[in-house]
């Protein structure tokens, strides 16, 4: 029994050696996490970018939204030009404009509409893609009132685009009801030699993410505890019990096997003294007070 | 356990900085440190004392210094913030230094021997106009008064506690003030100037009170122009604003009386308007019609006479009253290779005080400035010294024929480095007469080795110490195995070009360039950028290795654009030319052709690019790689990002082979009401980056760096918000961060720091960016750091995969495929404000990096960059803490020992360059601003060399006494042995 009290001992010991930090927690970055939510932003953004996912067009024409007149159903379109050629009209975004009470507006819900390519532009296209040129794309920089400042553009080498059919890749990155940014391109990869390839069939394949400004990180508020252990110039003497563990614990625990094993001998002995005659080789081990007695 | 805690990061906190602090007697062995003042604007001599003699200046870069007049040192030296503008400068008492500054509202006394500041008052006035600073001799109740016109007020200050004694308002809406004059002996003022540039208005002021005694005004048929000379206590001259006739204005007794007289009068044949050179010289006066000053002399009443044409280039300096009421002036005048200097009487043309003829280098250009001073010589005649400031606002002092000292004050004003590496030790170069002989060698490493087993007496340490500094070895002209001598080469803002060795900071040559030289074609050249040109390697090692210069003539980014190539060992200009395009931006590619020139695109106003050298190789090299090149436009003004690539030739109606027509790609349009972009940062082009995976073994993780040269950092601001600091609330401020790939335009990133305000300042090195601004609501200054990685790699960890060959790590990286990246950021408070930033560079960029700092206080600061990694956490796993992961606190350290400069202040500091050296750990960083600094810096200590005082002396006589030990030993068991057995 005295044997397992010891071992218990030792293993708490040790554990409180090992671990000495395990047992600081500090509750003031939980309470930092809570301030997040009550002094941040006062806008309500929307923090995850939303992704629409238009199908496949393949009507011209299939502009569901634009007949119904709702102030809050805005639409913008998109024009391309190949290579150098003016920018023609090539396709319409329609969004939900979303006014908070604060004054601030958002787009939300944003859907796209693809015009198929006509027969020339699919000509243009594959002059484009001959001669790997830009393919290049804008949209208004204010959806309200467009084009409002200036036409955002964004381009790609053609070639970048053809896979099964055209497929294309919208990031839009929007601060209220202004376009910032467009970003344009494939969805995938597009290595460095660009190859030739031609699309299988001329439909488009168009994905649109709508981006908001993430909000930073703020710094991280420490009180006092961190900062003063800093400051104590003073305390460079480390702890005495931690020291001391890793300094002897090659002694230690020899040591505490040795005693271990006394112990264990030490409870053996009366057993055998009850059994039978002492034995010479135990009394010369260990000269237990039990020894003595005989 | 909250104090084991605490105990235990501090302890984690010093094991990780490294010691980069250095003992004292380390200090100047690689670093120097110049100090410098400007180009001087006033300077007035203080020699009446016996004592140290001086002069006290105030310079173009808002500095205020007296100078020791026997050797050009610094005694003292203020600086002045840069909207603090120097109006000028005067001594009373003969103890205080005033300076008027800020547009007249700040009046200042120093004490002159130790420049301590003793009083400061402020001057408000009712309306903005020219300042003056007139010392008068007049006493108020023992109080000796300056008088200054300042704001449309004029003022009487008392010199000895600053006090305003009395003020008087000019009100009058239109009138400006040309001059407030004393006459001598008189105690009132007169207060002159023009009211609607059309009548000529006098004040009669009681100095004593401020009382007005008189006001009279007279109107003139024309218009007058700005500057007036004043020939006498009452009598004025000015020219009408044609320039074509002079006025002579006099105001004697309260009479005013306006005397024309044309110009072509006087000279014969006066090809076209006249300047007048303000000065106060009596009975004399300066026009300039062109590039001829003619003195003019005013004779009794009304008449003037010509008493002299200079065709050359002339400077006249100021009147200095000699004794029984005599004026003598300076004038310099160029002939040849020599400047001549003569000090005349005001009065008599004829006869000269002083006339000297000094040869000056050629590199010096013209003379802007003249001072003279007068002195008593031993034989009782009149002696007088003068300080000239030059075209490259050099500033020398002349006496007796010679140079006395000189200034490269020019230096003060650096635009652009570059560094150049110096020529290859050759067989044939001998660098015999800074080699040491054995003897001193030994001699050498002796002292040494006394220093080491402590034998040594303080005489040799301080010749240990000697030597050590005075090392030929690191002022040697040729290249070192490290890498630490080289050429920095800078373009200052007069135009000339510096070569500074590393080693000791001197001067190895300096060139004013003749293309950036004041033209009828180009009226104000100004340098833009300096690149390297041509850096030879191995193919053309026999030409020295050249640079380029880029200017344009004028402020403006439409003035045409100048090209000037310099030799970079002797600094001679090997060609020059006026482009007929504008210079916008200046885009060193990537390519060289066979002579090692670096192909250079310049895209002017009008968006075409043009490539230079024009040579049919470089555009051959051009066309191949034609369609990989892009390049970007950041319009600050509209908020306007705008994204190039090359489209076909020029089709103007030249017939140009070097100009590209340019295709916009892609635009970034941001929000004029919301948007300011204040900030914007690349990386640098010639940055090594060592790894692109960063192993994470934490997790036993890699994660791959988002390297690519096409990236941009830029930092807009709310419109509202960028004004100073605090001029907003938290609410209505906000900064916004972007990452552009400059290729696609696409946003890789973009971020919003609300309630946080500018100055921006950045650094963006291998994937990550560090900013620094101001936090509103925390009141405090942060810094924040962006690192970016790339994602699309990310599948390649597998080990597997890497053996069998199915990774796309050696796949080219394009920039249109769709970028999957993740950013990671975290931001901390730090105590200073900040007026650069950079980070070390070391030649493989295998050395952990150090950010560096240029502090508020003009020093540099190094940091290191693990302080800003935003995997930091409160609590990092004992995996991290072996990585180096330094637990989370709310402020970044500020360790007293990282400061680079130790003691001393970089005055004006405003740019950190670091050039790799060839030895990994090693780092060089010169600090320029009105001072320079350069020094080593081993961001990890330098692990890979030995330090500068292991003795190598002591490691040979241990190897040769040992071996000589061995040999004795050896020799002794041999004969005991031969003994043994003939025993």
């Amino acid at each position: 029994m005295k044997s397992v009290k010891v071992i218990v001992s030792f293993v708490l010991t040790l554990s409180l050696f090992s671990f000495p930090s395990s047992g600081f927690q500090s509750d003031e970055l939980l309470l930092d996490d809570e301030e997040f939510g009550l002094e941040g932003s006062p806008r309500p953004r929307s923090p995850e970018p939303i992704l629409t996912r238009s199908p496949p067009v393949t009507a011209p024409t299939r502009k569901r939204h634009s007949d119904l007149d709702s102030d809050s159903k805005i639409q913008f379109s998109l024009e391309h030009a190949f290579g150098d050629s003016d920018f023609s009209p090539a396709g319409t975004f329609s969004a939900r404009l979303k006014t908070w009470s604060h004054g601030g507006q958002t787009l939300t819900k944003l859907r796209f509409s693809r015009n198929s390519f006509t027969d020339e532009d699919k000509e243009k296209f594959k002059n484009l893609l001959k001669s790997d040129d830009f393919y290049r794309i804008r949209i208004p920089s204010n959806v309200l009132n467009p084009p409002g400042r200036d036409f955002v553009i964004s381009s790609v080498k053609a070639r970048c685009l053809p896979r099964e059919g055209l497929d294309e890749h919208f990031v839009i990155h929007m601060e209220g009801i202004n376009v910032l940014a467009v970003n344009y391109g494939s969805p995938g990869s597009c290595p460095y030699p660009r190859n030739l390839k031609l699309p299988a069939k001329w439909s488009f394949n168009s994905h649109t993410v709508l981006k908001n400004s993430e909000q930073a990180p703020r710094a991280p508020v420490f009180t006092e505890e961190i900062l003063g252990g800093e400051n104590a110039e003073g305390e460079v003497v480390p702890p005495p019990e931690r020291s001391f563990w890793a300094k002897y614990w090659m002694y230690l625990i020899p040591l505490g096997l040795i005693v271990m094993n006394a112990v264990t001998q030490a409870m053996n002995m009366p057993e055998e003294q009850a059994t039978g005659q002492g034995q010479p080789g135990a009394v010369q081990r260990g000269p237990s007070p039990a020894a003595r007695r005989r | 356990m909250a104090i084991t805690y605490a105990v235990l990061l501090f302890l984690i906190f010093y094991s990780f900085q490294p010691t980069l602090s250095l003992y004292e007697d380390q200090v100047g062995l690689t670093d120097w440190h110049q100090q410098y003042i400007g180009k001087v604007k006033q300077a007035v001599f203080h020699t009446h004392k016996t004592g140290r003699k001086r002069v006290v200046v105030s310079t173009e870069d808002n500095v205020i210094a007296t100078l020791d007049l026997r050797h050009g040192e610094i005694f003292w030296r203020h600086v002045l913030g840069h909207n603090d503008v120097v109006d000028g400068i005067d001594i009373a008492l003969g103890k205080y230094v005033i300076t008027l500054s800020s547009e007249g509202r700040i009046l200042r006394a120093w004490n002159l021997p130790d420049g301590q500041m003793v009083w400061e008052s402020s001057l408000h006035g009712p309306k903005h106009s020219k300042s003056l600073l007139l010392m008068t001799n007049v006493i108020i109740e023992k109080d000796n008064v300056v008088v200054i016109f300042s704001n449309g007020r004029l003022h009487a200050v008392s010199c000895i506690d600053g006090e305003v004694l009395w003020n008087k308002d000019f009100e009058a809406e239109s009138l400006e003030v040309q001059k407030v004059i004393q006459p001598p002996g008189s105690n009132f003022v007169y207060v002159v100037g023009f009211a609607a540039s059309s009548q000529f208005e006098m004040y009669q002021i009681n100095a004593t009170n401020g009382e007005l005694l008189k006001h009279e005004s007279e109107a003139f048929s024309g218009r007058f122009s700005g500057e007036v000379s004043l020939v006498s206590s009452e009598t004025l001259v000015a020219l009408d604003s044609t320039g074509l006739i002079l006025l002579r204005i006099s105001f004697h007794e309260g009479k005013i009386s306006i005397q024309q007289t044309p110009i072509s009068d006087l000279v014969e044949d006066s090809p076209g308007p006249a300047v007048i050179i303000p000065s106060s010289i009596m009975g004399l006066f300066t026009i300039k019609i062109n590039a001829v000053t003619i003195f003019i002399r005013v004779i009794g009443k009304g008449k003037l006479e010509v008493v002299e044409k200079a065709n050359h280039e002339t400077a006249v300096g100021d009147a200095l009253s000699l004794s029984e009421g005599q004026q003598a002036f300076a004038l310099v005048q160029h002939a040849g290779r020599d400047i001549h200097l003569t000090v005349k009487l005001a009065h008599d043309w004829g006869g000269d005080l002083l006339k000297e003829s000094i040869k000056m280098d050629q590199q010096r250009g013209l003379v802007h400035k003249v001072f003279i001073n007068n002195y008593v010589r031993t034989d009782g005649s009149y002696g007088f010294r003068a300080l000239i400031v030059m075209e490259d606002h050099s500033l020398l002092l002349l006496q007796q024929g010679t140079i006395v000292w000189s200034r490269e004050d020019g230096l003060a004003s650096i635009i652009d480095v570059t560094t150049s590496e110096l020529p290859v030790e050759r067989a044939g170069v001998s660098v015999a007469k800074v080699e040491l002989n054995l003897f001193e060698w030994l001699k050498g490493h002796m002292l040494k080795l006394k220093g080491t087993l402590m034998l040594a007496t303080p005489e040799d340490i301080a010749a240990i110490q000697y030597m050590r500094l005075k090392s030929s070895e690191k002022s040697k002209m040729t290249r070192d195995h490290n890498g630490f001598r080289k050429l920095l080469i800078a373009l200052t803002r007069a135009g000339k070009l510096f070569a500074l060795h590393t080693g000791d900071g001197r001067i190895v040559w300096s060139r004013l360039l003749q293309s950036l030289h004041k033209s009828e074609a180009c009226q104000h050249p100004i340098g833009l950028n300096l690149s390297p040109w041509q850096v030879p390697h191995h193919h053309a090692l026999d030409e020295n290795p050249s640079v380029l210069v880029v200017g344009r003539c004028g402020p403006s980014s439409d003035a045409l654009g100048i090209l000037s190539f310099i030799d970079s060992y002797t600094g001679k200009e090997l060609s020059s030319s006026r482009l007929v395009h504008s210079v916008a931006q200046v885009i060193p590619l990537p390519y060289t052709d066979s002579t090692e020139q670096r192909l250079h695109l310049l895209i002017d106003a009008d968006k075409h690019a043009h490539l230079y050298p024009e040579t049919p190789e470089a555009i051959s090299i051009f066309r191949r790689e034609f369609s990989n090149i892009y390049w970007y436009s950041v319009e600050d003004e509209n908020g306007i990002i705008k994204g190039y690539a090359l489209k076909s030739k020029c089709n103007g109606n030249v017939d140009d082979k070097f100009c590209f027509d340019a295709r916009e790609l892609w635009s970034i349009v941001l929000p004029s009401e919301s948007e300011k972009i204040i900030a914007t940062v690349t990386r640098k082009m010639n940055e090594a980056v060592h790894t692109q995976a960063k192993l994470i073994a934490a997790d036993q993780d890699v994660m791959y760096k988002y390297v690519s040269r096409n990236l941009l950092f830029v930092a807009t601001v709310a419109p509202k918000a960028s004004g100073e600091i605090g001029s907003v609330t938290p609410e209505e401020s906000w900064l916004v961060v972007y990452l552009i790939d400059t290729v696609t335009g696409c946003v890789l990133h973009r971020m919003t720091h609300h309630g946080s305000q500018g100055p921006v300042e950045a650094v963006f090195s291998e994937n990550w960016v560090v900013y620094h601004y101001f936090n509103l609501r925390a009141h405090r200054y942060e810094m924040s750091v962006i690192e970016i990685y790339d994602q699309s790699r990310a599948d390649n960890k597998d080990v597997w995969k890497l053996v069998v060959g199915k990774h796309n790590l050696t796949s080219p990286i394009s920039s249109y495929s769709r970028s999957e990246v993740v950013t990671k950021s975290q931001s901390y408070f730090f105590t200073h404000s900040l007026k650069a930033i950079a980070v070390t560079s070391t030649a493989k960029g295998i050395t952990s990096k150090q950010l560096l700092m240029g502090t508020i206080g003009d020093q540099v600061l190094a940091l290191d960059k693990r302080f800003l990694d935003p995997r930091r956490s409160v609590n990092p796993t004992q995996a991290e803490r072996e990585e180096g992961i330094i637990p989370l606190t709310d402020s970044l350290p500020i360790i007293p020992q990282s400061y680079i400069t130790h003691n001393i202040r970089v005055e004006g500091l405003r740019g950190i360059i670091t050039v790799a050296a060839k030895l990994e750990s090693t780092t060089l960083v010169f600090a320029h601003g009105l001072d320079l600094f350069f020094t080593h810096f081993a961001p990890s200590r330098t692990y890979d060399s030995l330090t500068e005082d292991f003795s190598c002396a002591l490691l040979l006589i241990t190897i040769v006494a040992l071996v000589a030990a061995i040999f004795v030993t050896w020799l002794l068991s041999q004969r005991k042995e031969l003994q043994d057995k003939w025993r």
